[in-house]
């Protein structure tokens, strides 16, 4: 595009146009603006489930933008301050009381954490009831999963530098459970913090990967996501392919652009979405001890456990899928079992579109047995959760170690159930439901 | 279909009851009556701020609590504080824990920190510095009916009097203090409101402007609703 429009200059090299033009003879303005906007052509059935891809976007922004802010005046630092309290906790509470609006910021940023994984979990439900990650947007699903897995990681490091005890004691926690692994565990657990114990150097090097590491890989990761959904285009509620019935032109007759009608139509999603996170940000910024739980307003002190250590909400499900591994097993701890399983459970999700056999992509013409399928492993994944916050009891283990078999039993027996199911025949076009 | 994944849902909570309970008295609430939150703040730093720092609050935020700066030098600093300081102490961590056995803990967010599924962290606080008994067995003479074996003697033993543990496990007035119960109850609750408010200073503004935040939302999305349906009026 750039060549044939620099052809379009005068002989003596002066303007013929627009700055508009000069730019896009240099650089693919206006092409990637259509590309992407104005002439990407998008199903126009998308429903409610279809607004989390862009609130996943925003909120990606709010942390990026508050993180910077935060930066600024967090201090990584694990040594005793005069007053006898860790600096980084201490630097925390300056935040939040001496810098202007530092207290916006942090609970903007603290309540985003959490808000990304809502967002997020809602976005990759929509792919399951809708079958989005389906030959040919295999790629666009890997690319999610990986950003959900990074995540995580963003997540887990970014909860230590406040410097409580549950930042402490969750970081103890998880880093140990590398050192189940057989070999290089011990030494692998080490090389993770630094140091024999949680300490100074884990908090600096957790900062780095939080503040650095991870958001280049997930901004990458999120690019690549978009870029191959730009490729092969959206799918929709109904899971029928739009570019299957073009016009003349060779547009996608059930296709809209996306500008201006979806980014309209995601404003209104936009205002909601912020609505909902001012009422937790202004009025219940802790949100009962779910998004910023109460012990963590106590200094990390490594000479006392916490008689009950709970990860963040959004951890739950696979804590619980840990803890649910009780038996040594051929020859394997259950430890080890656990860290095997908790693994695996968040990586099973990359398997999905080679396990869905069924010949409806959409929920909406599938057979009875996926329906069932999926509610109950939506109810199982929030009973996991709930699990997850508790202490254990024998009763709960039990309950988990059954959720924890259908949470697989869902994944790996799919290509058997999805096959069998009797399903709908899928319509030509996209209905207005 | 959607009603069995619903039932299906609260079977944990059907199953299996909670753990052990923790009877917490609800604190009055304080926030935003100055002279009750003033007189919070004395007895905080008269009684409290000698063993407990303060470390992360200034002197001069209390100018929230309704008072000048120079009413905060002339009542609440002792004398080489200066306003901007934060509320420190001269004990050394070090020491105290070789006083004391622990560490006397910062007492800024406390409110904050003993929040839990059984009450806000004032209900705790306000329970607590009422459960004071004595107890001979204890090194300071002092136990508390809700932090057992705790480090802290009864501080504001003076006002409140003194409590026994009763055969019945519920506690009794043997030696009447300086104020009648009803009197030690409020000034407590004074305290816990103090201690509070100091946990986040900023709460009041926070809601306060989340009201007009969500006021400011609530006309965006009137507009941006109408001009998604401008646009959206010939899609069908």
């Amino acid at each position: 595009m750039g060549s044939s429009n620099y052809e379009k200059y005068k002989s003596d090299g002066s303007l013929p146009g627009t700055v508009l033009e000069w730019v896009d003879a240099r650089f693919p303005l206006t092409a990637n603006w259509k590309a992407h906007l104005s002439e990407y052509y998008a199903p126009k059935n998308f429903n409610f489930w279809y607004f989390f891809g862009s609130l996943a976007l925003l909120v990606l922004v709010i942390q990026i933008v508050t993180g910077i802010f935060l930066v600024m005046h967090f201090k990584p630092d694990a040594s005793l301050n005069a007053a006898g309290v860790p600096v980084a906790f201490a630097s925390v509470e300056y935040i939040m009381r001496d810098v202007p609006w530092g207290w916006l910021i942090r609970y903007m940023h603290s309540t985003g954490a959490s808000a990304f994984f809502v967002v997020v979990y809602l976005h990759m439900f929509r792919g399951m009831l809708y079958g989005s990650y389906r030959k040919p947007r295999e790629l666009i699903w890997i690319f999610g999963v990986a950003i959900f897995l990074s995540l995580m990681g963003e997540a887990f490091f970014g909860y230590l530098l406040p410097w409580g005890q549950m930042s402490y004691w969750g970081a103890q926690v998880i880093v140990n459970l590398f050192s189940a692994l057989p070999v290089i565990g011990p030494d692998l657990s080490i090389m993770i913090r630094g140091d024999f114990v949680v300490g100074d150097a884990t908090l600096n090097r957790f900062f780095s990967f939080h503040v650095i590491a991870i958001p280049l890989v997930l901004v990458g990761l999120v690019a690549a996501h978009i870029l191959a959904l730009h490729e092969v285009g959206s799918n929709n509620p109904d899971g029928v392919e739009i570019k299957k019935k073009k016009d003349e032109k060779g547009i996608p007759l059930d296709g809209i652009p996306f500008h201006p009608y979806y980014t309209v139509k995601d404003i209104v999603g936009v205002v909601v979405f912020l609505m909902v996170f001012s009422m937790i940000v202004f009025f219940a910024p802790e949100l009962g001890g779910y998004f910023l739980e109460y012990n963590n307003f106590i200094p990390a002190n490594p000479m006392q456990t916490p008689p009950h250590i709970a990860p963040v909400w959004y951890f739950t499900p696979y804590y619980s899928i840990l803890r649910a591994n009780t038996v040594n097993f051929f020859w394997i701890d259950a430890k080890l079992w656990g860290v095997i399983f908790m693994g695996l459970s968040t990586m099973v999700f990359f398997l999905l579109p080679w396990l869905d056999r069924s010949p409806a992509k959409s929920i909406r013409y599938r057979g009875p047995i996926y329906k069932w399928a999926l509610g109950i492993f939506v109810v199982v994944f929030f009973i996991l959760g709930y699990l997850g916050i508790l202490p254990p009891t024998p009763g709960r283990t039990l309950l988990s170690q059954i959720c924890t078999v259908y949470y697989f039993a869902f994944f790996l027996l799919m290509p058997i159930y999805s096959k069998i199911d009797k399903c709908q025949p899928e319509p030509d076009r996209v209905t207005s439901k | 279909m959607k009603k069995t994944l619903l039932t299906l849902l609260f079977i944990p909570l059907l199953a299996f009851g909670a753990g052990a309970e923790l009877h917490l008295d609800k604190a009055p609430d304080r926030s935003g009556d100055t002279a009750a939150l003033q007189h919070g703040a004395k007895l905080f730093i008269n009684y409290c701020l000698n063993c407990h720092g303060a470390s992360y609050m200034r002197y001069n935020r209390l100018t929230d609590l309704g008072l000048s700066e120079q009413q905060i030098k002339d009542n609440l600093l002792f004398t080489t504080e200066k306003i901007g300081e934060q509320m420190k102490i001269a004990m050394a961590p070090a020491d105290a824990k070789v006083w004391f056995g622990v560490t006397p803990p910062d007492l800024t967010v406390i409110a904050r920190a003993r929040a839990s599924e059984f009450g806000s962290g004032s209900d705790w606080l306000y329970t607590y510095l009422r459960s004071f008994y004595r107890d001979d067995t204890r090194p300071t003479g002092w136990n508390n009916a809700i932090f057992p074996n705790v480090a802290m003697p009864h501080i504001l033993w003076e006002l409140q009097g003194e409590q026994v543990m009763g055969p019945d496990h519920k506690l009794q007035l043997a030696k009447p203090g300086k104020m009648k119960p009803e009197e030690y109850d409020a000034a407590v609750a004074d305290l816990v409101g103090y201690l509070q408010y100091m946990g986040e200073p900023k709460a009041g503004l926070r809601k306060t402007l989340g009201v007009i935040v969500l006021i400011g939302l609530g006309i965006i999305l009137v507009f941006a609703y109408a001009l998604k349906r401008e646009f959206w009026k010939d899609i069908h």
